[in-house]
């Protein structure tokens, strides 16, 4: 089923790009930002990690945790007037999100310094599994919630495992919560003092194990959060709503070859479970070929050989054309099996482009395929 | 095609392969595998993530936290860190039967989830104990020549490859620490160790490149690692001179007479491969420029998916 991006974002303000790494989410949210700016709508990207051209070309260059507006002037430039259309762009700072998440939730200056200087924090928001993936929901709620946007597409994180995105904000709300170490901070009834020796054992197995003794850093993470704990729920649970709502979108990118269309089919059946709006698939870099115009190989060879007068060089094309020919046929195999695997859903295809896109003209140049028609005025 | 022998890099106990995600670093370490079995080596992959994909690869059942034999003289294991926790607990403690019930217990699962660096650091030392010549874990009946390490991506990789030096900072005392020295002893060693980084022809994964080696090989790493081989994946096949474009543009634009419009299609295919190869190539360039150790080209796979038979084709590469 073909369809424009357009369409399938009608009525939508939040637009996630999800998809196994290396398929091109990044440039995909950016393309479908800048064309529905390009058709007038106010837009905010939030990219995780773009390539640098394209991010300097965007004027992402500077860090920083703020929205950035891309210089109209570049529309003009690419021919494309938006009208009273608008690209913003960010990048995501997941330290920096952290911290303000603290800030935000903190009751008080001493409680927020003892969390951003406390060792488990600084894990949780280092290096944990699923820290920049709730990171990026944050941000994205954040940004939906200001209301000044008609739009925000979401790129995100390169994970193996395309589906951490989908779990970690409720993992990450588990992990802050502590539930099963809560109750061993309380000051110890009967009943707690046997939970109690439990987490001794535990702990001090832990220690002896790692040599690192973490009683100290736990149970100040867990005195300081606890005023937190409240805000972080409420929150997870309404990040949690807006993007199970009717107002989201999910687009799973994936690339033409058998393993992505495999992950892509994967994750489709994850969001289903999920329960999350599944707003489309987009193939990207497809292989495409003419087809041919002889009516037989022999002829073809013939008119190679007669075009080119040089029968090395003749030999040459002709296994570049059968080699460009499989992969083509390998490709639309694929995406028939991926259309068959996720039923009746919009499938767009964008093909390979060869240069990789590192502007908004490059940008605007993937239109056609995304929304049906050229980016013009 | 320029000769590049890998030799060097399979004669090591532990080679681990790293790049931009998508890049192809599963591929590169199974047809690295492959390489080494062909060698007459006793080889082992290790995918250090949630997701194996050698089961698919090969056509077999989920591998999982088994040392399991995929083909002659290759074995695969996808390295758990829960499991090699509970491993490295019944193997390290006195008192296994104990340490099996926490291992188990949630709030164990809890501390360790939020121990710093723990959970890399007991995939790192699974790694390690796979390179062992006494091996120490229940089911190790077997060594291995090398031991390849599918490793995670760019900015992950690099923390996996530093996790030993890290943890080591930061507790002094404790096995651990002390198997976190002895590790990190054998990844100093280039003897011992070796690292590949996959890249592609293109501007990301070339940038990633050049910035994994400077900051593994670099002044600032803990643990400092010389780039073995950088290996650019999926290239096409350079088929056509500058000067044959050039006259294959000429005759597409004149397109005469009928029979040249049949040849169209193929000629205009074999300038767009080109103009790819092209750009694909200046990239090539680039990271030969810019980084120090050696750089391989691996060629692109006109081939409806990946298994045994085109790893054995990349291995043949490689060697």
């Amino acid at each position: 089923m073909s369809a424009a991006v357009e369409e399938l974002l009608e009525g939508v303000s939040i637009c996630v790009c999800v998809g196994s790494g290396g398929v091109g989410k990044t440039t995909t949210a950016a393309a479908i930002a800048a064309g529905m700016a390009a058709r007038g709508h106010r837009v905010a990207v939030l990219t995780i990690d773009p390539a640098k051209r394209l991010a300097d070309s965007l004027g992402l260059e500077e860090l920083g945790n703020d929205e950035r507006r891309v210089d109209p002037a570049l529309f003009e430039r690419a021919g494309v007037d938006p009208g009273g259309g608008e690209l913003w762009a960010t990048m995501l700072d997941v330290k920096a999100t952290f911290d303000d998440v603290v800030a935000r939730h903190a009751p008080d200056e001493e409680s927020k310094r003892r969390i951003l200087e406390n060792r488990i924090y600084r894990r949780l928001s280092g290096t944990l599994a699923g820290s920049q993936e709730y990171m990026a929901m944050e941000r994205l709620y954040e940004i939906h919630e200001r209301g000044e946007y008609d739009l925000v597409v979401l790129d995100t994180p390169p994970s193996r495992n395309a589906l951490d995105f989908l779990d970690a904000p409720r993992r990450l709300v588990q992990f802050i919560e502590g539930r099963a170490i809560r109750l061993f901070l309380r000051p110890a009834g009967l009943g707690m003092r046997v939970a109690g020796r439990g987490f001794a054992i535990v702990s001090s197995l832990l220690r002896r194990l790692t040599g690192l003794d973490l009683i100290e850093d736990l149970s100040e993470f867990f005195t300081a959060t606890s005023g937190m704990i409240g805000g972080f729920r409420e929150r997870a649970t309404r990040v949690e709503a807006l993007l199970g709502g009717d107002e989201t979108a999910f687009l799973i990118v994936c690339g033409p070859a058998g393993e992505p269309v495999e992950e892509a089919a994967f994750l489709r059946e994850k969001l289903r479970d999920a329960d999350l709006p599944f707003g489309g698939l987009i193939v990207n870099r497809i292989h495409t070929v003419e087809p041919p115009l002889a009516a037989d190989p022999a002829e073809l060879s013939e008119a190679v050989a007669a075009a080119l007068d040089d029968a090395d060089l003749a030999e040459r094309v002709l296994a570049s054309y059968a080699d460009a020919r499989a992969l083509a046929e390998s490709d639309a195999r694929n995406i028939d099996r991926l259309a068959e695997r996720i039923g009746p859903s919009p499938l767009l295809q964008v093909p390979e482009l060869g240069d990789e896109v590192h502007d908004l003209s490059g940008l605007l140049a993937l239109s056609p395929y995304l929304f049906g028609r050229p980016t013009r005025p | 095609m320029r000769e590049c022998p890998i030799a060097d890099l399979l004669d090591k106990r532990l080679a681990f392969v790293t790049g931009k995600g998508g890049v192809g670093k599963t591929t590169v370490a199974y047809a690295l595998g492959l390489a080494a079995a062909a060698a007459g080596k006793r080889a082992i992959v290790c995918e250090i993530a949630a997701q194996e994909r050698g089961s698919r690869i090969f056509g077999r059942s989920p591998i999982g936290f088994h040392e399991t034999r995929v083909s002659q003289g290759l074995w695969a294991i996808s390295i758990d860190p829960e499991r090699t926790i509970r491993e490295y607990l019944e193997v390290q403690m006195p008192m296994r039967s104990m340490a099996a019930i926490l291992a188990r217990s949630n709030l164990f699962g809890y501390l360790t989830a939020a121990t710093p660096g723990l959970q890399e650091m007991v995939s790192m030392g699974k790694v390690w104990e796979l390179t062992l010549n006494e091996r120490k874990s229940p089911d190790a009946e077997r060594t291995y020549d090398i031991v390849i390490v599918d490793a995670p991506a760019t900015g992950h990789g690099i923390a996996f490859l530093q996790t030993p030096h890290e943890f080591r900072d930061l507790a002094r005392v404790g096995p651990l620490a002390h198997q976190a020295g002895r590790i990190e002893r054998t990844l100093a060693d280039p003897t011992a160790t070796g690292v590949a980084i996959v890249a592609r022809g293109e501007e990301m994964a070339v940038n990633e490149a050049i910035a994994l080696e400077r900051s593994l090989a670099g002044p600032d790493a803990g643990t400092r690692f010389e780039i073995d081989r950088f290996y650019v994946n999926c290239l096409y096949p350079d088929r056509l001179s500058g000067p044959e474009r050039k006259l294959i543009e000429r005759v597409v634009k004149r397109s005469a007479n009928e029979s040249a419009r049949a040849a169209e299609p193929a000629l205009r295919a074999a300038l767009e491969e080109a103009t790819r190869a092209a750009a694909q190539r200046e990239q090539l360039e680039r990271l030969r420029e810019q980084v120090a150790g050696p750089v391989a080209e691996l060629p692109f796979l006109f081939a409806p998916g990946l298994g045994p038979e085109q790893l054995s084709r990349l291995a043949g590469v490689l060697t």
